[in-house]
Protein backbone atom coordinates (compact mmCIF):
# COMPACT_ATOMS: atom_id res chain seq x y z
CA UNK A 1 0.00 0.00 0.00
CA UNK A 2 1.12 3.94 -0.63
CA UNK A 3 1.44 5.77 2.20
CA UNK A 4 0.70 9.64 2.44
CA UNK A 5 3.19 11.58 4.39
CA UNK A 6 4.00 15.22 4.92
CA UNK A 7 7.83 15.90 4.54
CA UNK A 8 10.26 17.55 3.17
CA UNK A 9 12.03 17.39 0.09
CA UNK A 10 15.45 16.05 1.81
CA UNK A 11 13.38 13.17 3.66
CA UNK A 12 11.20 12.56 0.20
CA UNK A 13 14.45 12.26 -1.39
CA UNK A 14 16.06 9.56 1.25
CA UNK A 15 12.91 7.36 0.95
CA UNK A 16 13.24 7.68 -2.61
CA UNK A 17 16.37 6.10 -1.75
CA UNK A 18 15.36 3.37 0.82
CA UNK A 19 12.80 2.51 -1.84
CA UNK A 20 14.93 1.41 -4.50
CA UNK A 21 17.18 -0.76 -1.83
CA UNK A 22 21.42 0.25 -2.56
CA UNK A 23 23.31 -2.01 -0.67
CA UNK A 24 25.28 0.57 0.19
CA UNK A 25 25.75 4.29 1.24
CA UNK A 26 28.17 6.67 1.93
CA UNK A 27 27.26 9.71 3.50
CA UNK A 28 29.55 13.16 4.82
CA UNK A 29 27.21 15.81 5.92
CA UNK A 30 27.08 19.54 4.27
CA UNK A 31 24.18 22.32 4.45
CA UNK A 32 21.28 21.95 2.89
CA UNK A 33 22.01 18.10 2.36
CA UNK A 34 22.60 17.07 6.00
CA UNK A 35 18.98 16.20 7.02
CA UNK A 36 18.83 13.62 3.75
CA UNK A 37 21.77 11.71 5.07
CA UNK A 38 20.49 11.98 8.87
CA UNK A 39 17.15 10.18 7.38
CA UNK A 40 18.88 7.55 6.01
CA UNK A 41 21.08 6.85 8.88
CA UNK A 42 18.30 6.93 10.85
CA UNK A 43 15.88 4.52 8.49
CA UNK A 44 18.93 2.00 8.76
CA UNK A 45 18.60 2.46 12.58
CA UNK A 46 14.99 1.82 12.49
CA UNK A 47 15.80 -1.13 10.34
CA UNK A 48 13.52 0.16 7.58
CA UNK A 49 16.47 0.07 5.23
CA UNK A 50 19.14 -2.70 4.85
CA UNK A 51 22.14 -0.90 3.56
CA UNK A 52 25.35 -0.77 5.13
CA UNK A 53 26.25 2.70 5.55
CA UNK A 54 29.54 4.03 5.91
CA UNK A 55 29.90 7.57 7.27
CA UNK A 56 33.34 8.58 6.28
CA UNK A 57 36.10 11.83 6.56
CA UNK A 58 35.25 13.58 3.31
CA UNK A 59 33.37 13.76 -0.10
CA UNK A 60 35.96 12.50 -1.85
CA UNK A 61 36.09 9.01 0.05
CA UNK A 62 32.21 9.22 0.09
CA UNK A 63 32.26 8.64 -3.85
CA UNK A 64 36.03 6.87 -3.60
CA UNK A 65 33.99 3.72 -1.27
CA UNK A 66 31.21 3.55 -3.64
CA UNK A 67 33.04 3.32 -6.54
CA UNK A 68 34.65 -0.30 -4.85
CA UNK A 69 30.85 -0.78 -3.86
CA UNK A 70 29.69 -0.54 -7.10
CA UNK A 71 32.39 -2.02 -9.00
CA UNK A 72 32.01 -4.88 -6.96
CA UNK A 73 27.80 -4.97 -8.02
CA UNK A 74 26.27 -3.18 -5.07
CA UNK A 75 23.76 -0.41 -5.67
CA UNK A 76 25.09 2.60 -4.20
CA UNK A 77 23.78 6.15 -3.23
CA UNK A 78 24.86 9.52 -1.69
CA UNK A 79 24.41 13.26 -1.76
CA UNK A 80 25.92 15.83 -1.18
CA UNK A 81 25.64 20.17 -2.04
CA UNK A 82 28.34 22.99 -3.45
CA UNK A 83 31.61 22.36 -1.49
CA UNK A 84 30.95 19.06 -0.99
CA UNK A 85 30.29 18.54 -4.53
CA UNK A 86 33.82 20.49 -5.55
CA UNK A 87 35.52 18.03 -2.76
CA UNK A 88 34.08 15.19 -4.45
CA UNK A 89 35.40 16.34 -7.89
CA UNK A 90 38.12 13.82 -8.38
CA UNK A 91 36.44 10.80 -8.48
CA UNK A 92 33.11 12.19 -10.13
CA UNK A 93 35.06 13.16 -13.04
CA UNK A 94 36.15 9.55 -12.83
CA UNK A 95 32.75 7.97 -12.14
CA UNK A 96 30.90 8.06 -15.86
CA UNK A 97 34.25 6.93 -17.25
CA UNK A 98 33.78 3.73 -15.14
CA UNK A 99 29.95 3.41 -16.34
CA UNK A 100 28.93 3.08 -12.71
CA UNK A 101 25.78 3.26 -12.53
CA UNK A 102 25.12 5.04 -9.22
CA UNK A 103 23.03 7.01 -8.14
CA UNK A 104 23.62 10.83 -5.83
CA UNK A 105 21.52 13.65 -5.10
CA UNK A 106 22.83 17.25 -5.63
CA UNK A 107 20.81 19.12 -2.90
CA UNK A 108 21.47 22.01 -4.65
CA UNK A 109 23.31 25.21 -3.58
CA UNK A 110 25.15 28.34 -4.44
CA UNK A 111 29.16 27.76 -4.45
CA UNK A 112 31.12 29.92 -2.57
CA UNK A 113 33.06 32.62 -2.74
CA UNK A 114 31.38 34.83 -1.36
CA UNK A 115 29.90 32.35 1.64
CA UNK A 116 26.55 31.05 1.57
CA UNK A 117 24.68 27.84 2.53
CA UNK A 118 21.42 28.23 0.38
CA UNK A 119 20.24 27.16 -2.41
CA UNK A 120 21.28 28.12 -5.82
CA UNK A 121 21.92 25.85 -8.89
CA UNK A 122 25.66 26.61 -9.61
CA UNK A 123 26.87 23.42 -8.01
CA UNK A 124 25.04 21.35 -10.62
CA UNK A 125 25.49 24.10 -13.52
CA UNK A 126 29.57 23.70 -12.72
CA UNK A 127 29.46 20.06 -13.65
CA UNK A 128 27.42 19.45 -16.57
CA UNK A 129 30.41 18.84 -19.08
CA UNK A 130 31.36 15.81 -16.88
CA UNK A 131 29.63 12.52 -18.44
CA UNK A 132 26.76 12.64 -15.18
CA UNK A 133 23.01 12.44 -16.28
CA UNK A 134 21.20 14.96 -14.54
CA UNK A 135 17.67 15.44 -13.90
CA UNK A 136 16.11 18.43 -11.71
CA UNK A 137 12.66 17.76 -9.74
CA UNK A 138 10.02 20.47 -9.33
CA UNK A 139 8.66 19.60 -5.65
CA UNK A 140 8.95 16.91 -2.87
CA UNK A 141 6.73 13.99 -4.77
CA UNK A 142 9.10 14.15 -7.97
CA UNK A 143 12.19 14.21 -5.84
CA UNK A 144 10.53 10.55 -4.17
CA UNK A 145 9.44 9.52 -7.56
CA UNK A 146 12.74 10.23 -9.17
CA UNK A 147 15.33 8.53 -7.39
CA UNK A 148 13.68 4.93 -8.03
CA UNK A 149 13.54 6.37 -11.85
CA UNK A 150 16.72 7.49 -12.06
CA UNK A 151 18.59 3.67 -10.92
CA UNK A 152 16.55 2.20 -13.56
CA UNK A 153 17.81 4.78 -16.03
CA UNK A 154 21.66 4.41 -14.51
CA UNK A 155 21.35 0.79 -14.77
CA UNK A 156 20.12 0.15 -18.20
CA UNK A 157 22.69 -1.58 -20.10
CA UNK A 158 22.63 1.02 -23.37
CA UNK A 159 23.28 3.57 -20.66
CA UNK A 160 25.36 2.29 -17.54
CA UNK A 161 25.91 6.00 -16.57
CA UNK A 162 25.64 7.71 -12.87
CA UNK A 163 22.71 10.08 -11.91
CA UNK A 164 22.30 13.30 -10.15
CA UNK A 165 18.90 13.51 -8.60
CA UNK A 166 18.69 17.87 -8.19
CA UNK A 167 16.39 19.36 -6.08
CA UNK A 168 16.60 22.74 -4.39
CA UNK A 169 18.13 23.25 -1.65
CA UNK A 170 16.21 25.21 0.80
CA UNK A 171 12.99 25.63 -0.38
CA UNK A 172 12.92 21.55 -1.72
CA UNK A 173 15.10 20.23 0.88
CA UNK A 174 13.55 22.29 4.08
CA UNK A 175 9.92 23.41 2.37
CA UNK A 176 7.21 20.18 3.89
CA UNK A 177 4.39 18.97 1.43
CA UNK A 178 2.15 16.13 0.98
CA UNK A 179 3.96 12.98 -0.67
CA UNK A 180 2.40 9.80 -1.06
CA UNK A 181 4.95 7.29 -0.53
CA UNK A 182 5.01 4.60 -3.33
CA UNK A 183 4.50 0.95 -2.06
CA UNK A 184 7.84 -0.84 -1.88
CA UNK A 185 6.53 -3.51 -4.03
CA UNK A 186 5.81 -1.43 -6.83
CA UNK A 187 9.08 -0.36 -6.24
CA UNK A 188 10.52 -3.33 -6.35
CA UNK A 189 8.81 -4.64 -9.46
CA UNK A 190 9.51 -1.24 -11.31
CA UNK A 191 13.57 -1.78 -11.04
CA UNK A 192 13.37 -5.69 -11.37
CA UNK A 193 16.02 -7.92 -10.58
CA UNK A 194 19.15 -5.70 -9.27
CA UNK A 195 21.53 -5.86 -12.62
CA UNK A 196 24.38 -3.46 -11.33
CA UNK A 197 27.53 -3.44 -12.99
CA UNK A 198 27.64 -6.71 -15.19
CA UNK A 199 30.33 -5.28 -17.21
CA UNK A 200 32.62 -5.07 -14.83
CA UNK A 201 32.84 -6.63 -11.26
CA UNK A 202 35.73 -7.10 -8.56
CA UNK A 203 35.38 -10.53 -8.01
CA UNK A 204 38.74 -12.40 -5.86
CA UNK A 205 37.99 -15.52 -7.59
CA UNK A 206 38.35 -13.53 -11.20
CA UNK A 207 40.48 -10.74 -10.73
CA UNK A 208 40.30 -8.11 -13.51
CA UNK A 209 41.83 -4.44 -14.28
CA UNK A 210 39.61 -1.67 -14.49
CA UNK A 211 40.41 1.74 -15.87
CA UNK A 212 43.42 1.10 -18.24
CA UNK A 213 45.97 3.59 -19.14
CA UNK A 214 45.25 4.37 -22.39
CA UNK A 215 45.63 8.05 -24.78
CA UNK A 216 48.93 8.93 -25.62
CA UNK A 217 50.01 9.26 -29.22
CA UNK A 218 51.23 5.92 -30.29
CA UNK A 219 49.72 2.29 -30.30
CA UNK A 220 46.33 1.34 -29.22
CA UNK A 221 46.13 4.34 -26.95
CA UNK A 222 44.88 7.02 -28.64
CA UNK A 223 41.57 4.43 -30.44
CA UNK A 224 40.86 3.28 -27.05
CA UNK A 225 40.77 6.59 -25.66
CA UNK A 226 38.27 7.63 -28.29
CA UNK A 227 36.47 4.39 -28.22
CA UNK A 228 35.48 5.22 -24.24
CA UNK A 229 34.61 9.00 -24.79
CA UNK A 230 32.31 7.97 -28.21
CA UNK A 231 30.83 5.03 -25.19
CA UNK A 232 30.01 7.92 -23.05
CA UNK A 233 28.69 9.82 -25.66
CA UNK A 234 26.85 6.65 -27.04
CA UNK A 235 25.44 5.81 -23.23
CA UNK A 236 23.95 9.64 -23.22
CA UNK A 237 22.23 9.37 -26.45
CA UNK A 238 20.91 5.58 -25.32
CA UNK A 239 19.66 7.69 -21.99
CA UNK A 240 16.96 9.91 -23.81
CA UNK A 241 14.82 6.81 -25.00
CA UNK A 242 15.39 5.31 -21.70
CA UNK A 243 14.46 8.65 -19.68
CA UNK A 244 11.30 8.44 -21.69
CA UNK A 245 10.36 4.65 -21.31
CA UNK A 246 11.59 4.55 -17.74
CA UNK A 247 9.12 7.83 -16.57
CA UNK A 248 6.12 6.33 -18.42
CA UNK A 249 6.89 3.16 -17.06
CA UNK A 250 6.62 4.68 -13.24
CA UNK A 251 3.48 6.05 -14.46
CA UNK A 252 1.95 2.64 -15.35
CA UNK A 253 2.59 1.98 -11.89
CA UNK A 254 2.23 5.07 -9.65
CA UNK A 255 -0.04 6.95 -11.72
CA UNK A 256 2.35 9.69 -11.72
CA UNK A 257 3.07 10.06 -14.94
CA UNK A 258 6.07 12.81 -14.63
CA UNK A 259 7.82 14.63 -17.63
CA UNK A 260 10.93 12.82 -18.50
CA UNK A 261 12.44 14.89 -20.49
CA UNK A 262 10.80 18.56 -20.81
CA UNK A 263 7.58 19.84 -19.63
CA UNK A 264 4.93 21.43 -21.98
CA UNK A 265 2.69 23.97 -20.05
CA UNK A 266 0.12 25.83 -22.39
CA UNK A 267 2.38 25.74 -24.68
CA UNK A 268 -0.52 24.34 -27.63
CA UNK A 269 -1.25 27.97 -28.49
CA UNK A 270 1.61 30.42 -26.68
CA UNK A 271 3.17 33.32 -28.67
CA UNK A 272 5.80 33.75 -26.08
CA UNK A 273 7.73 30.74 -23.42
CA UNK A 274 9.38 30.89 -20.26
CA UNK A 275 11.95 27.99 -19.82
CA UNK A 276 12.36 26.89 -16.01
CA UNK A 277 14.06 24.30 -13.95
CA UNK A 278 13.62 23.24 -10.45
CA UNK A 279 11.57 24.85 -8.01
CA UNK A 280 10.92 27.55 -9.36
CA UNK A 281 8.56 26.51 -11.98
CA UNK A 282 5.15 25.92 -10.04
CA UNK A 283 5.65 29.87 -8.86
CA UNK A 284 6.25 30.37 -12.91
CA UNK A 285 3.01 28.43 -13.63
CA UNK A 286 0.90 30.44 -11.54
CA UNK A 287 2.76 33.49 -13.29
CA UNK A 288 2.02 31.90 -16.87
CA UNK A 289 -2.23 31.65 -15.83
CA UNK A 290 -2.14 35.32 -14.51
CA UNK A 291 -0.31 36.34 -17.90
CA UNK A 292 -3.24 34.09 -19.49
CA UNK A 293 -6.31 35.84 -17.65
CA UNK A 294 -4.64 38.70 -18.94
CA UNK A 295 -5.00 37.44 -22.32
CA UNK A 296 -1.79 37.02 -23.58
CA UNK A 297 -0.68 33.99 -24.74
CA UNK A 298 1.70 32.60 -22.44
CA UNK A 299 3.31 29.37 -22.36
CA UNK A 300 6.34 27.65 -19.94
CA UNK A 301 9.26 24.55 -21.08
CA UNK A 302 10.05 23.28 -17.72
CA UNK A 303 14.00 21.33 -18.77
CA UNK A 304 13.33 17.92 -16.52
CA UNK A 305 16.35 16.11 -17.84
CA UNK A 306 19.10 18.50 -18.27
CA UNK A 307 21.90 15.87 -19.43
CA UNK A 308 21.49 14.84 -21.68
CA UNK A 309 20.28 17.68 -23.05
CA UNK A 310 17.11 17.22 -24.86
CA UNK A 311 18.00 19.44 -28.15
CA UNK A 312 15.38 18.27 -30.17
CA UNK A 313 12.41 18.07 -27.60
CA UNK A 314 13.21 21.50 -26.25
CA UNK A 315 13.67 22.63 -29.90
CA UNK A 316 10.35 21.80 -31.50
CA UNK A 317 9.07 22.89 -28.26
CA UNK A 318 9.83 26.45 -28.93
CA UNK A 319 9.97 26.52 -32.39
CA UNK A 320 6.20 28.24 -33.18
CA UNK A 321 7.02 30.85 -30.26
CA UNK A 322 7.58 34.67 -31.07
CA UNK A 323 10.46 35.47 -28.18
CA UNK A 324 11.51 33.22 -25.30
CA UNK A 325 12.79 34.09 -21.77
CA UNK A 326 15.02 31.49 -19.75
CA UNK A 327 14.84 31.45 -16.12
CA UNK A 328 18.36 30.19 -14.67
CA UNK A 329 19.30 30.09 -10.63
CA UNK A 330 23.07 30.16 -11.50
CA UNK A 331 25.73 31.69 -13.57
CA UNK A 332 27.43 31.04 -16.56
CA UNK A 333 30.45 33.07 -15.94
CA UNK A 334 32.28 34.03 -19.48
CA UNK A 335 28.61 34.25 -21.04
CA UNK A 336 27.60 36.07 -18.15
CA UNK A 337 24.49 34.74 -18.37
CA UNK A 338 22.12 31.76 -17.46
CA UNK A 339 23.28 28.45 -18.09
CA UNK A 340 20.43 26.94 -19.22
CA UNK A 341 19.97 29.87 -21.75
CA UNK A 342 23.33 28.59 -22.89
CA UNK A 343 22.04 25.75 -23.75
CA UNK A 344 18.46 26.44 -24.97
CA UNK A 345 20.19 29.07 -27.60
CA UNK A 346 22.12 25.85 -28.63
CA UNK A 347 19.04 23.93 -28.99
CA UNK A 348 17.45 26.75 -31.10
CA UNK A 349 20.42 26.90 -33.60
CA UNK A 350 18.61 23.62 -35.07
CA UNK A 351 15.40 25.52 -36.15
CA UNK A 352 15.55 27.34 -39.66
CA UNK A 353 13.85 30.70 -38.36
CA UNK A 354 15.74 32.33 -35.54
CA UNK A 355 13.78 32.86 -32.23
CA UNK A 356 14.73 35.94 -30.47
CA UNK A 357 15.33 34.55 -26.65
CA UNK A 358 16.85 35.81 -23.13
CA UNK A 359 18.71 34.97 -20.19
CA UNK A 360 17.10 35.68 -16.29
CA UNK A 361 19.30 35.08 -13.35
CA UNK A 362 17.31 34.73 -9.95
CA UNK A 363 17.12 32.81 -6.65
CA UNK A 364 20.77 33.20 -6.12
CA UNK A 365 22.05 31.90 -2.85
CA UNK A 366 18.75 31.32 -1.58
CA UNK A 367 17.12 34.00 -3.16
CA UNK A 368 13.12 33.59 -3.29
CA UNK A 369 11.83 34.18 -6.90
CA UNK A 370 8.37 35.00 -6.43
CA UNK A 371 5.22 34.98 -9.03
CA UNK A 372 6.04 38.71 -9.52
CA UNK A 373 9.26 38.03 -10.29
CA UNK A 374 7.76 35.75 -13.02
CA UNK A 375 5.16 38.50 -14.36
CA UNK A 376 8.34 41.02 -14.45
CA UNK A 377 10.29 38.19 -16.34
CA UNK A 378 7.30 37.64 -18.60
CA UNK A 379 6.65 41.57 -19.22
CA UNK A 380 10.08 41.29 -20.27
CA UNK A 381 9.77 38.81 -22.80
CA UNK A 382 6.69 40.07 -24.29
CA UNK A 383 8.82 43.38 -24.97
CA UNK A 384 11.54 41.54 -26.61
CA UNK A 385 8.80 39.82 -28.81
CA UNK A 386 7.90 43.19 -29.59
CA UNK A 387 11.68 43.96 -30.57
CA UNK A 388 13.44 45.72 -28.07
CA UNK A 389 16.44 43.44 -27.52
CA UNK A 390 18.00 42.17 -24.54
CA UNK A 391 21.40 41.78 -24.56
CA UNK A 392 22.48 41.26 -20.86
CA UNK A 393 20.80 39.14 -18.71
CA UNK A 394 18.24 40.37 -16.25
CA UNK A 395 19.20 39.93 -12.57
CA UNK A 396 15.62 39.03 -11.25
CA UNK A 397 16.51 39.96 -7.21
CA UNK A 398 18.95 42.64 -8.15
CA UNK A 399 16.28 45.30 -6.68
CA UNK A 400 14.46 43.40 -3.77
CA UNK B 1 -5.03 29.63 -0.66
CA UNK B 2 -4.83 30.56 3.34
CA UNK B 3 -1.69 31.93 3.73
CA UNK B 4 0.32 32.21 7.40
CA UNK B 5 3.69 33.35 9.00
CA UNK B 6 4.76 32.40 12.56
CA UNK B 7 7.75 34.12 13.95
CA UNK B 8 9.35 32.45 16.79
CA UNK B 9 12.67 32.53 18.40
CA UNK B 10 15.46 29.74 17.22
CA UNK B 11 14.91 26.81 19.13
CA UNK B 12 11.46 27.40 20.43
CA UNK B 13 10.20 24.73 17.18
CA UNK B 14 8.41 27.34 15.41
CA UNK B 15 9.56 25.50 12.39
CA UNK B 16 8.42 22.41 13.63
CA UNK B 17 5.31 23.57 14.62
CA UNK B 18 4.56 24.64 11.01
CA UNK B 19 5.18 20.96 9.74
CA UNK B 20 3.58 19.69 12.29
CA UNK B 21 0.02 22.20 11.47
CA UNK B 22 0.86 21.22 7.66
CA UNK B 23 0.34 17.63 8.49
CA UNK B 24 -2.65 18.43 10.54
CA UNK B 25 -3.84 20.09 7.67
CA UNK B 26 -3.39 17.32 5.16
CA UNK B 27 -5.00 14.92 7.93
CA UNK B 28 -8.51 17.14 6.77
CA UNK B 29 -7.83 16.52 3.09
CA UNK B 30 -6.09 20.16 2.42
CA UNK B 31 -3.12 20.76 0.49
CA UNK B 32 -0.14 22.24 1.71
CA UNK B 33 3.17 23.96 1.14
CA UNK B 34 5.68 24.81 4.37
CA UNK B 35 8.92 26.51 4.01
CA UNK B 36 10.84 27.94 6.65
CA UNK B 37 12.90 31.15 6.05
CA UNK B 38 16.37 30.77 6.75
CA UNK B 39 18.91 33.40 8.25
CA UNK B 40 22.08 32.69 10.28
CA UNK B 41 20.26 30.60 12.40
CA UNK B 42 20.99 30.31 16.44
CA UNK B 43 19.27 29.90 19.42
CA UNK B 44 17.33 33.25 20.50
CA UNK B 45 17.27 34.79 17.20
CA UNK B 46 14.45 36.15 15.28
CA UNK B 47 13.07 32.76 13.16
CA UNK B 48 10.01 32.91 10.66
CA UNK B 49 7.93 30.15 9.30
CA UNK B 50 5.80 30.30 6.35
CA UNK B 51 2.40 27.96 5.45
CA UNK B 52 0.43 27.82 2.41
CA UNK B 53 -2.67 25.72 2.60
CA UNK B 54 -6.03 25.20 0.35
CA UNK B 55 -8.52 22.38 -1.24
CA UNK B 56 -6.54 22.83 -4.40
CA UNK B 57 -2.82 21.87 -5.06
CA UNK B 58 0.01 24.56 -4.66
CA UNK B 59 2.29 25.03 -6.97
CA UNK B 60 4.37 28.05 -5.80
CA UNK B 61 7.10 26.67 -3.36
CA UNK B 62 8.04 30.68 -2.38
CA UNK B 63 8.00 32.54 0.60
CA UNK B 64 5.07 34.45 1.93
CA UNK B 65 4.97 38.55 1.88
CA UNK B 66 1.33 39.34 2.89
CA UNK B 67 -0.12 36.73 5.27
CA UNK B 68 -3.77 37.24 6.56
CA UNK B 69 -2.64 34.61 9.17
CA UNK B 70 -0.16 35.08 11.90
CA UNK B 71 1.26 33.30 14.64
CA UNK B 72 3.88 34.66 17.44
CA UNK B 73 4.76 31.86 19.69
CA UNK B 74 6.93 34.09 21.60
CA UNK B 75 6.09 36.90 23.57
CA UNK B 76 9.09 39.23 23.13
CA UNK B 77 9.93 39.02 19.59
CA UNK B 78 7.59 41.40 18.34
CA UNK B 79 9.91 43.55 19.59
CA UNK B 80 12.93 42.94 17.04
CA UNK B 81 10.78 42.25 14.11
CA UNK B 82 7.77 43.83 12.44
CA UNK B 83 4.79 40.55 13.10
CA UNK B 84 2.40 42.36 10.96
CA UNK B 85 4.29 43.34 7.88
CA UNK B 86 2.71 42.59 4.78
CA UNK B 87 -0.83 41.65 6.60
CA UNK B 88 -4.20 42.73 4.76
CA UNK B 89 -6.63 44.13 6.01
CA UNK B 90 -8.40 41.73 8.61
CA UNK B 91 -5.50 39.57 9.30
CA UNK B 92 -5.96 37.25 12.29
CA UNK B 93 -3.06 37.11 14.52
CA UNK B 94 -2.51 34.82 17.32
CA UNK B 95 -0.30 35.95 19.56
CA UNK B 96 1.95 34.18 22.78
CA UNK B 97 1.31 37.03 25.87
CA UNK B 98 0.61 36.94 29.47
CA UNK B 99 -1.30 40.10 28.33
CA UNK B 100 -5.00 40.94 27.91
CA UNK B 101 -6.34 41.70 24.37
CA UNK B 102 -6.75 44.99 24.70
CA UNK B 103 -3.40 45.56 26.35
CA UNK B 104 -1.69 45.06 23.18
CA UNK B 105 -0.36 47.50 20.69
CA UNK B 106 -2.23 46.81 17.66
CA UNK B 107 -2.44 48.10 14.20
CA UNK B 108 -5.99 48.93 13.16
CA UNK B 109 -5.67 46.96 10.13
CA UNK B 110 -6.42 43.29 11.88
CA UNK B 111 -9.81 41.28 11.92
CA UNK B 112 -9.27 39.38 14.72
CA UNK B 113 -6.91 39.11 17.30
CA UNK B 114 -5.96 35.77 20.06
CA UNK B 115 -3.83 35.48 23.11
CA UNK B 116 -2.62 32.98 25.18
CA UNK B 117 -0.47 32.85 27.93
CA UNK B 118 1.48 30.42 26.40
CA UNK B 119 5.12 30.61 28.63
CA UNK B 120 2.81 29.92 31.39
CA UNK B 121 1.14 26.96 29.92
CA UNK B 122 4.82 25.54 28.66
CA UNK B 123 6.38 25.84 32.36
CA UNK B 124 3.68 23.64 33.86
CA UNK B 125 3.83 21.38 30.89
CA UNK B 126 6.89 20.99 29.85
CA UNK B 127 9.05 22.84 32.43
CA UNK B 128 10.53 25.14 30.09
CA UNK B 129 9.07 27.49 27.31
CA UNK B 130 8.91 25.52 24.80
CA UNK B 131 5.50 27.36 23.41
CA UNK B 132 5.27 25.78 19.68
CA UNK B 133 2.73 23.37 20.33
CA UNK B 134 0.75 25.20 22.51
CA UNK B 135 0.40 28.07 19.96
CA UNK B 136 -0.58 25.57 17.50
CA UNK B 137 -3.84 24.80 19.88
CA UNK B 138 -4.15 28.56 20.45
CA UNK B 139 -4.18 28.97 16.04
CA UNK B 140 -6.99 26.07 16.19
CA UNK B 141 -9.01 28.25 18.44
CA UNK B 142 -8.76 31.44 17.00
CA UNK B 143 -9.50 30.37 13.32
CA UNK B 144 -11.36 27.06 13.68
CA UNK B 145 -9.48 26.54 10.37
CA UNK B 146 -7.53 22.79 11.67
CA UNK B 147 -8.67 20.69 14.58
CA UNK B 148 -7.18 19.69 18.26
CA UNK B 149 -7.96 15.90 16.88
CA UNK B 150 -6.15 16.43 13.51
CA UNK B 151 -3.10 18.60 15.66
CA UNK B 152 -3.25 15.25 17.68
CA UNK B 153 -2.62 12.90 14.94
CA UNK B 154 0.03 14.98 13.33
CA UNK B 155 1.57 14.71 16.87
CA UNK B 156 1.58 11.06 16.61
CA UNK B 157 3.44 11.30 13.05
CA UNK B 158 6.28 12.97 14.66
CA UNK B 159 9.50 11.49 16.71
CA UNK B 160 7.37 12.52 20.02
CA UNK B 161 6.84 9.41 21.87
CA UNK B 162 5.72 8.26 25.13
CA UNK B 163 6.10 11.39 28.22
CA UNK B 164 7.08 13.58 25.18
CA UNK B 165 3.88 12.76 23.00
CA UNK B 166 1.67 12.93 26.17
CA UNK B 167 2.63 16.31 27.22
CA UNK B 168 2.44 17.92 23.77
CA UNK B 169 -0.87 17.01 22.94
CA UNK B 170 -2.08 17.86 26.44
CA UNK B 171 0.05 21.48 25.49
CA UNK B 172 -1.89 21.68 21.89
CA UNK B 173 -5.18 20.78 24.71
CA UNK B 174 -4.27 23.96 26.57
CA UNK B 175 -3.24 26.36 24.24
CA UNK B 176 -6.84 25.60 22.60
CA UNK B 177 -8.84 25.84 25.98
CA UNK B 178 -7.18 29.11 27.68
CA UNK B 179 -7.08 31.25 24.17
CA UNK B 180 -9.28 34.26 24.54
CA UNK B 181 -10.14 35.09 21.00
CA UNK B 182 -11.49 39.21 19.69
CA UNK B 183 -13.34 40.12 16.88
CA UNK B 184 -11.34 43.60 15.80
CA UNK B 185 -12.52 46.32 13.54
CA UNK B 186 -10.07 45.31 10.90
CA UNK B 187 -12.44 45.21 7.69
CA UNK B 188 -12.62 41.45 6.72
CA UNK B 189 -10.22 40.68 3.86
CA UNK B 190 -12.75 39.35 1.06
Amino acid sequence: MSKVVVIDGNEAAAWGAALSRPDMVAVYPITPQSSLVEYLAKFIADGRMDADLMDVEGEHSVLSVLHGACLAGARTYSATSAQGLAYMFEPYFRTPGLRLPMVVSLVNRDSVSPTCVWGGQQDAMTVKEVGWIHMFCENQQEICDTIPIAYKVAEHPEVMLPVNVNHDGNYLSYGVAKVELPDQAVVDSFLGEKNVNWHACLDPERPMAVDPLTGGATGAGPATFVRYRKGLCSGMRAALDVIVEAHADWGRRTGRHWSPLIEKYRMEDAEVALVTIGSMSGAAKDAVDEARLDGRRLGLVKIKTFRPFPVVQVAQALSKVRAIGVVDRAVNFGWNCGPVFQEVLAALYHLPLRVPAMSFIGGLAGADITVEHFSQAIDRTLRLAAGELAVEPVWLNEND
Amino acid sequence: MQELRIHGRGGQGAVLASAILADALVEEGRHVMAIPAFGFERRGAPVVAFLRFDDRPIRRATNIYTPSLVVVIDPTVGRSVDVFAGTPAGTTVVQATGKKPEELALPSHLGRVAVCDAVHIALDVFRRPITNTIMLGAFAKATGLVSVESLVKALEHTDFRDAGLRQNIEAVQRGFDETVVRQLDGVAAA
